[in-house]
């Protein structure tokens, strides 16, 4: 079991030599890379090994489950370490088939949930396979089934911007040696020498005679060739694909009303289920109303479980109405008081304690005692929902001998898994649908809503469709953690770190969700963006301790450690900064000096933003610019927000200005539009995001008080890329981590006031 | 029974009056191009053209639109702004997860409908109801502005 941060030494392996990263990311050698076989009715299959969020190839590697009982949440981590450790030699999870028509299909195991995996994969295949990228057509694979034998069980995860880190090699490559093997096929076929011939747009040219096969009719042949190893793939140069905008692939069905999420999906006899759980953490069902909900028309059934019940009817109509009239109470147990404030002073107590070390350069927390000129601080980081725009929902038919299960899925071997435990069938009797996810930003890394439907399908005869509502998609989310971080650091007499310490208090996603990933007590996740300063300072403490919040899951989201460390890394040295009296840009420049490519994505931010340059005054507001600078997910990245506040506190974000260094761009595009989204998704939870807790339950539920940014509120972006051929670093979710250090920063440049609690909005408020 | 005209075509529902529209599309018709996001006109994702103004479904009873016209997405091309928009969003790239886009298109067809060269505030106004999680907003606005024949400035940077 690899870790996220192992992962980006992977990717960064890739850079050095592309048969080493295959290596890397196959299991057991280099030899089985990639297979090529005669097609079940003609044609050409290729499969091969795409390296996952887990680098799953390394299966002898994988957690073991903690001993004892599991909980229901739990699991999914269960369920993968078996999974993962049945998984033996070649196991392929990517594959290319070449009909006789010289269709080529790409089933692969990534999912799509709007961050362009559907078009910058083909995009990497197609530039090496020299076919049409917009004839690709696209399968998502399944995590079992007799064509996929051998899956790569606890591999299939779609998260931490991992996708074209992990497949910008391995998918040329199967993509060149495919290619090779018809220009092979074509060179046997009319007696002629390989190096006579040419590939393009999927036709295969003999120079001198310029007589053509198309792959349709070379891939009967190519599949009974050798395949060829060491193949070369194309300078950055020459790529035609790499590197240049592309239209998404996915277009049509998401502007026709016909693309289909998991909410969308029909078949004969379905039924839809309304679910309601114990709105107090850890709650059990007490009493129903059901007569009252068998009365309303269209109600079939209710089912109830130990914390939860649904009501089964026609359509969405009947079951909201029947669990309207069902009216269910509940014993709310021994969380019935628990509210953030007292999460507030647990995480507080706990903080006081030293934690398990990430790093120690030096002796800093003695420099920091020593020092004449010190300065100290608390941050704040408020339990966040996910709020996808497609609620939660999943579609199960679970009978005797097997069970199916429709829903978007960035973990489909871990929903597999869940169902067969708690169905009792074996895995390769229960099969996963994935469809298109509407929003993923992390929720759909968890298979609870899958644990509910299995356990309430066991009463249902016949499929079902449950829908949560946004209510119950809010109000039991699984959150991101409540972070409580102390800090405190040593400037010199020219206003210079000597020392920083960073202790971490907070929940460990990690340690649940793949606890390989916790080691020596530290939660590599929890401290990511924060052991890794990209600033020179001779002494460096960071430590955590992990504390978990009274009976609330909680989950990764969008930017996962870095949005937390980052944001307080990040206002932290702009309070150096302005402890110092230096700009906050050239304060950070002067210690980036063994940080070149973070210093030039500042520097390049700052400049194309007028940097030092006064803004518009805007009458009645107060204006100011903020900066931030980062590496997360192989990705450097700044950003500049021009922001101002009224006499109330309310924040507008006019401008941000991002420079981004993300190596080798894939699509340009691509890269623009999810930073554009990361700042969107990073402001709703800068300014207003905030879960809060009272007598047990969440208080938030819809978006009345769980506010969203809108087109009214939304700035202009700019993002400035930096043209790079250095191995691809992920985009999904640097532009979301980037984004809240530098508004609070804009915020304090405009008022004054160091916001050392998100959200922003409910610090202004209470200053 | 609820007589409701979708699309041009005629349906006959065995529903009750206060169902919401968006269930009755969704669930009933098999129409799933409309969205379900909030249950309470806050998010814009349900949104359907009753008479040809934009109506959030999700909130209105099947029966206020007995006798009316009702247009989803999975029809808009066969209205020649709804075509506009759709080839706008294509050339721009629009989407990401795409789960609001139905709703977006509604809002912003009925806004260029009536307003065929909107300013920025204008498509503010229009577009506010309607929330994107992806964060599509500089895009949308920009293939409104692409689809009104107005100038893009600043969007597509890059």
């Amino acid at each position: 079991m690899t870790t996220l941060n192992t992962l980006q030494a992977m990717s960064s392996a890739y850079s050095v030599d592309p048969s080493t990263s295959v290596e890397l990311a196959v299991a057991p050698s280099r030899r089985s890379f990639l297979k090529v076989s005669a097609a079940t009715g003609g044609g050409l299959v290729a499969s091969f090994a795409l390296p996952s969020f887990f680098g799953s190839a390394h299966a002898a590697d994988a957690p073991k489950p903690a001993a004892g009982p599991v909980p229901a949440e739990a699991a999914v981590g269960h369920a993968s370490a078996k999974a993962t450790s049945e998984a033996t030699g070649f196991s392929p999870n990517g594959f290319i088939r070449i009909d006789r028509a010289g269709l080529v299909t790409f089933v692969m195991h990534k999912a799509e949930m709007g961050q362009g995996t559907f078009t910058s994969m083909p995009m990497l295949l197609a530039e090496e396979l020299e076919v049409d990228v917009d004839k690709v057509k696209l399968e998502q694979a399944p995590p079992d089934g007799k064509l996929y034998s051998d899956p790569l069980l606890g591999g299939q995860v779609t998260g931490g911007s991992t996708s074209v880190r992990g497949a910008y090699v391995p998918l040329r490559t199967a993509g060149a040696t495919v290619r090779l093997m018809l220009v092979s096929a074509a060179a046997k076929t009319w007696a002629v020498d390989e190096s006579t011939c040419s590939a393009a747009n999927g036709v295969v040219t003999h120079t001198p005679t310029g007589r053509k096969l198309n792959y349709g009719q070379l891939v009967d042949r190519a599949a009974t060739l050798p395949v060829p190893t060491n193949v070369k793939l194309k300078d950055a140069k020459d790529f035609k694909l790499i590197g240049k905008a592309h239209h998404r692939l996915d277009t049509t069905g998401k502007i026709n009303g016909t693309a289909q999420f998991g909410i969308d999906v029909q078949m004969k006899d379905l039924k839809v289920a309304s679910v309601a759980a114990s709105p107090v953490f850890g709650g059990k069902l007490a009493t129903t109303n059901d007569a009252k909900a068998l009365a309303v028309k269209g109600v079939r059934q209710i089912v109830k479980i130990d914390n939860a019940v649904a009501v089964v009817g026609d359509h969405m109509w009947a079951a909201k109405q029947g669990l309207a009239a069902l009216a269910p109470t509940w014993t709310e147990g021994s969380n019935a008081n628990y509210s953030s404030a007292e999460l507030n002073k647990q995480m507080a107590a706990a903080s006081m304690v030293a934690g398990a070390v990430a790093r120690n350069d030096g002796n800093a927390v003695a420099t920091v005692a020593a020092s004449a000129n010190k300065i100290e601080a608390i941050y704040e980081l408020p339990l966040l929902a996910h709020a996808t725009m497609e609620p939660m929902n999943i579609t199960i038919d679970l009978k005797k001998d097997s069970c199916q299960i429709w829903c978007g899925t960035q973990v489909p071997t871990f929903a597999q898994g869940v169902a067969s435990q708690l169905s009792g069938l074996p895995l390769d009797k229960v099969q996963v649908h994935n469809q298109l996810i509407g929003g993923g930003f992390g929720r759909r890394l968890e298979v609870d809503t899958v644990v509910q439907a299995v356990t309430f399908a066991k009463q249902i005869d016949g499929p079902v469709k449950f829908v949560w509502s946004r209510e119950e998609d809010i109000q039991h989310d699984m959150f991101r953690p409540y972070y409580y971080d102390r800090l405190s650091a040593a400037l010199d007499a020219n206003g210079q770190p000597t020392a920083w310490t960073h202790r971490i208090t907070g929940s460990s996603i990690m340690a649940r969700f793949a606890p390989a990933a916790v080691v020596n007590g530290v939660d590599s996740d929890a401290v990511e963006g924060a052991k890794d300063l990209p600033y020179t300072i001779p002494n460096v403490h960071v430590d955590y301790v992990r504390h978990e919040p009274q009976g609330i899951a909680t989950a990764f989201w969008r930017g996962v450690g870095p949005t937390h460390n980052i944001f307080v890394v990040e206002s932290f040295i702009d309070e150096l900064a302005a402890k110092a009296g230096k700009d906050p840009v050239q304060y950070r420049a002067d210690l980036l000096g063994k940080s070149p490519r973070e210093k030039a994505v500042l520097q390049l931010a700052a400049s194309k933003a007028g940097w030092g340059q006064p803004m518009k005054a805007i009458e009645g507001r107060r204006v100011g610019r903020g900066v931030s600078v980062q590496f997360a997910f192989g990705t450097y990245m700044s950003q500049v927000v021009e922001a101002s506040v009224d006499k109330d506190g309310e924040v507008f974000v006019h401008r941000v200005v991002c420079a981004v260094d993300c190596g080798q761009v894939i699509n340009p595009d691509t890269v623009e539009a999810q930073i554009q989204g990361g700042i969107m998704f990073g402001i709703s939870a800068a300014l207003w995001g905030e879960i809060t807790l009272d007598k047990g339950r969440v208080v938030q539920s819809n978006f009345h008080d769980y506010r969203m940014l809108r087109m009214n509120e939304a700035p202009v972006v700019e993002v400035h890329i930096v043209r790079s051929t250095e191995s691809p670093g992920g985009l999904g979710e640097p532009g979301t981590s980037a984004l809240a250090p530098a508004l609070a920063n804009a915020v304090f440049a405009a008022t004054g006031k160091r916001v050392r609690k998100l959200p922003i909005g409910s610090s202004l408020r209470s200053a | 029974m609820i007589s409701l005209t979708i699309n041009g075509k005629p349906h006959q529902l065995d529903v009750t009056e206060d169902m919401p529209l968006l269930w009755a599309v969704r669930d009933v018709v098999g129409l799933t191009g409309t969205k379900f996001g909030c249950g309470m006109a806050l998010c814009g994702a349900c949104t359907v053209h009753v008479n040809g103004q934009p109506t959030r479904s999700c909130i209105t009873p099947v029966s206020q639109v007995v006798g009316k016209n009702i247009t989803t997405i999975e029809a808009i091309d066969q209205n020649a702004v709804g075509k506009r928009i759709q080839a706008a969003w294509r050339e721009l790239d629009v989407v990401q997860c795409g789960y609001c886009q139905s709703g977006q298109i509604m809002s912003a067809t009925a806004l260029l409908t009536s307003n065929a060269k909107p300013s920025d505030a204008d498509i503010d106004a229009a577009m506010s109801g309607n929330i994107c999680r992806c964060g599509t907003y500089p895009r949308i606005k920009a293939a409104i502005r692409h689809a009104a024949g107005i100038p893009i400035v600043a969007v597509k940077g890059a």
